[in-house]
């Protein structure tokens, strides 16, 4: 593959040069290190570092580039009949896309499509040709550049450690870039989707049911796009998973912390991280498969009709799912109540089940509440155990034996399978995550003010 | 919280009240010893509950194994049918020539209909017939194949074969058909069952070790499904993703613990990793949809995308762990390398960073076990794709484990339903290694300054 290989081929060249580097301050010394400002190894650095660093900043340009400007180029000479119109223009895409991977012989298109198809290829060998020739160009120079510099009082050192701060400069940046990126390709695409629909209506809209045509040809409604009844069903199971979770969690954390022989808590508190560390996916399968088909099966005992996607099983299992981190984050809080609050209340003759209510958990509110906070923050995001075991039509409803789905089971449906990036069906998926976006971040920021706000310090 | 400051306020008001004939508490009282009584009863009960809560969640989780693996623990063998097969040399090789071209293109699957029909003459009709073929899975016939092509000394000859069973007949030799139930509501008829049941009866029914689950890519025939090809495209994700977060995220960590000036700046990076860290899972996928596959126009359902979603997602994750790491280090090994004249970057790089490494090791395979048992971001990158080849690359169509799982969940086949627990149990083996590893690295190398 083209991209290792060339990896490889930048990585030999960054060890040759350091070699280099390193001999040539080496012989600059004449044989006593002592005559040189830093050690011969600060030389061979520099030289690796120029040599390599611009031409892995070009590889990434290069890469990032290279697909939106062979597709402009391959555009550019399109018909207007198919440019114009965007459905056809993605599909003429796909197609041409095929043809340059060498997978479209069996497709029936336009001759154009076929000779943009052959272009395409042909760039892309351009391309990777030219950065090839391109990379080694850099590589190269950037090592002689630096290996021509090497001279016995260069500050070879300062400047390797000055290089190394900036690139550490760099990747701590990358924390924020994710952000503004989320942000971003969020708000472009929400805002594209708010051109077509009114952000009054996606707001407060009580009716979903985003099946509009994505092909002209299509027959379907115009589609509603009120995520009222998403939220609402979003909430409905957060609220039964919390139900599960905060006391089963809270106890828990009571009981480990106050309770627990050292050998009950050797063996329990990682049993109960492992419900942590168990992946989503298989908490939806159990809620799909086990769960659900054994409330509706009791719910028609009892002579309930319970639906097969209820929110209820959803619910319960992504509650089970939070205990560990109901269970942790409070365990953390409450132990951080000093002994001497503790010991006051016994002096005072409370027992231990009054110090932990009167003394212990008062203290420990406001990081409960925020770990609580988390906990909502958490459940609303949660996918895929909705996407298996909750349902997919939107119903406004607050019974939990019916089915509801929510804003993440929405976005899933949306993106997987067709999209058309100028229809309102997808896009509309973007303006859901932003909301969600919105919604978590709020949360998580106010979870962590109000902590900071009410955290008593005891010293 | 007010039950008991309002008794101690009564108390206080009836000590004040009573202050010149003060007599002391008469413990022994009856009052006193109810009051005793109802206390120390709330104290168990109390205690009761804490032991309940934990109880239940543990009980929760047995569960969860027991429902995964009573499922799935039938995957790991397979029926195979033992038939009487004839390689004709009219089917297999007319001409003779021993050619592997001719022998490769031959139609194995009219042999094994042929001799499955040798072995049942009583069924004429055509829907009958078509029933028993269904007993011998598709897949069996590139078995012959490969058979034919390894020793062509076979043409000719008839032999008795265990061959692979297909999925219902498979199914009801596990027992998850039930032969006692109404012929309208099972998957298979009363004939099927008489033919398993001559079969059964003649021992030419077995369950072998089923270890092309472990070897196949996904198929739409259960009995060919395997994990192989979802577990090649979890390695290359979790390569991708460990090469980008790992450098990325340690270089942050000691930046921030080390470097940055305590300035508006870091503050902001600061709280930013914290908040990263709480974002839903499946807004990194729109993340990664919009910016790798719209914006750069990456190859979708590629573990290079995958990867590239997961570094980011993984990133605060492995932030944290390292700083938190870096912080134990205590600071006279600092001043002390400062103070023998090296640069604050040789004091990291010489001592602070590989103090820290068991720590910051340990962060890693954590983060990266949450990535590897990730679904909800890939499904968004076109990761959920029906893939039967084995990725060759990173740049390949792949799947991973867990979006395996979410797609042999979602299939309507009885016999995909153990499939589904088989890989959970796999998945979940692979993510108990990792974090045993780590705790391993934790317990090891901890060190108590």
């Amino acid at each position: 593959m083209s991209l290792t290989f060339l990896l490889l081929a930048v990585a030999l060249l960054c060890a040759l040069s350091f070699v280099f580097g390193r001999q040539r301050a080496i012989a600059l010394s004449g044989g006593r290190f002592s005559n040189l400002h830093s050690l011969p190894v600060h030389y061979g650095t520099y030289t690796a570092l120029w040599c390599g660093l611009p031409a892995l900043a070009l590889l990434i340009v290069w890469y990032a580039l290279q697909g939106p400007v062979t597709n402009a180029l391959v555009i550019s000479d399109l018909p207007v009949e198919i440019t114009s119109d965007p459905g056809q223009l993605s599909l003429a895409m796909n197609a041409i896309s095929l043809i340059a991977a060498d997978h479209g012989q069996h497709l029936d298109v336009a001759p154009e499509v076929v000779e943009a198809g052959n272009r395409l290829a042909i760039l892309h060998t351009i391309s990777n040709t030219a950065l090839i020739v391109v990379l080694l160009c850099v590589a190269l120079t950037g090592l002689s550049l630096s290996y021509r510099k090497i001279v016995a009082d260069m500050r070879a050192r300062n400047n390797v450690e000055r290089i190394v701060r900036y690139l550490m400069i760099g990747c701590s940046a990358i924390a924020i870039l994710s952000t503004v990126g989320i942000v971003f390709s969020l708000l472009f695409e929400a805002l594209h989707f708010f051109s077509k629909v009114n952000p009054l209506e996606f707001l407060f809209g009580l009716e979903w049911s985003p099946q509009t045509a994505i092909r002209a040809d299509q027959v379907a409604s115009d589609g509603s796009f009120g995520m009222i009844p998403l939220f609402a069903g979003t909430l409905l199971i957060t609220l039964i998973a919390m139900l599960v979770a905060v006391p089963i969690g809270l106890f828990s954390a009571i009981y480990m912390g106050e309770y627990a022989s050292p050998m009950f808590r050797a063996w329990a508190k990682p049993a109960l991280e492992i419900l942590a560390g168990v992946p989503t996916v298989v908490y939806g399968f159990f809620a799909a498969l086990t769960v659900a088909p054994f409330l509706r099966d009791t719910g028609a005992t009892l002579g309930l009709s319970v639906s097969s996607e209820s929110a209820l099983a959803a619910g319960l299992v992504m509650g089970v799912m939070i205990i560990p981190f109901v269970s942790s984050l409070s365990d953390d809080v409450m132990s951080q109540v000093p002994q001497s609050l503790r010991d006051g209340s016994y002096g005072l003759g409370a027992t231990k089940s009054e110090t932990i209510r009167h003394v212990i958990f008062p203290a420990a509110l406001p990081g409960i509440v925020g770990a609580i906070l988390l906990a909502v923050s958490r459940a609303i995001g949660e996918t895929m155990i909705v996407v298996m075991a909750a349902g997919l039509a939107a119903n406004l409803t607050a019974n939990p034996l019916q089915a509801v789905t929510t804003v993440t089971v929405q976005i899933v449906t949306l993106l997987v399978g067709d999209q058309e990036f100028d229809s309102a069906k997808t896009l509309s998926a973007f303006a859901l995550g932003l909301v969600l976006f919105l919604v978590t971040l709020g949360l998580n920021v106010f979870a962590l003010k109000f902590v900071q706000k009410y955290r008593e310090k005891y010293d | 919280m007010t039950d008991m400051a309002s008794l101690m306020e009564d108390r206080a008001a009836a000590n004040a009240d009573a202050s010149d004939q003060r007599k002391p508490v008469d413990w022994d009282s009856a009052d006193m010893s109810r009051s005793i009584k109802k206390r120390y009863a709330a104290e168990r009960r109390f205690k009761t509950y804490g032991l309940t809560a934990i109880m239940l969640a543990l009980a929760a989780l047995v569960l969860l194994g027991y429902s995964i693996i009573s499922k799935g623990y039938s995957a790991f063998v397979q029926t195979y049918v033992q038939i009487e097969l004839t390689f004709d040399p009219a089917v297999i090789d007319p001409d003779g020539t021993r050619d592997p071209a001719v022998l490769g293109r031959a139609n194995y699957d009219g042999l094994i209909k042929d001799a499955l029909r040798a072995r049942f003459p009583d069924v004429t009709s055509r829907s009958e017939k078509r029933k028993l073929y269904g007993i011998i899975s598709s897949g069996a016939s590139y078995d012959l194949r490969e058979q034919v092509l390894d020793k062509p000394s076979l043409i000719g000859q008839t032999r008795k074969l265990w061959l692979i069973s297909g999925d219902d007949f498979d199914m009801l030799n596990k027992g998850y058909i039930s032969a006692d139930t109404q012929e309208a509501s099972r998957r298979l008829d009363d004939d099927e069952i008489g033919w398993f049941q001559t079969l059964q009866s003649a021992n030419a029914i077995e369950k072998r070790f089923h270890t092309r689950f472990f070897t196949n890519g996904d198929s739409r025939e259960p009995e060919l499904a395997g994990i192989w090809g979802a577990a090649v495209g979890s390695f290359y994700t979790l390569i991708v993703t460990l090469l980008l977060s790992f450098p990325i995220g340690v270089a942050a960590a000691i930046y921030l613990e080390e470097f940055a000036p305590k300035n508006r700046l870091t503050q902001i990076i600061e709280v930013n990793i914290n908040n990263l860290a709480a974002v839903p899972s499946i807004v990194f996928g729109l993340l990664g949809l919009e910016l790798y596959l719209n914006v750069m126009h990456l190859p979708r359902s590629a573990p290079v995308v995958g990867g590239l979603t997961l570094a980011l997602m993984t990133l605060p994750t492995i932030i944290i762990a390292s700083r938190a790491a870096i912080k134990a280090v205590p600071p006279s090994i600092r001043q002390a390398a400062l103070g023998l004249g090296a640069s604050p970057v040789q004091t990291v790089s010489h001592h602070v960073l590989p103090l820290a490494m068991p720590g910051i090791l340990t962060g890693t395979i954590i983060g990266m076990a949450q990535a590897l048992g990730e679904t909800a971001p890939l499904l968004m990158i076109g990761m959920v794709a029906f893939i039967v080849d084995i990725p060759g690359s990173a740049m390949d169509a792949a799947t991973v484990l867990p979006v395996q799982i979410y797609l042999w969940a979602d299939s309507p086949e009885r016999a995909f339903v153990e499939k589904t627990s088989a890989a959970i149990m796999v998945l979940l083996a692979f993510l108990i290694l990792m974090n045993g590893l780590a705790v391993f690295l934790r317990k090891k190398f901890e060190r108590k300054w």
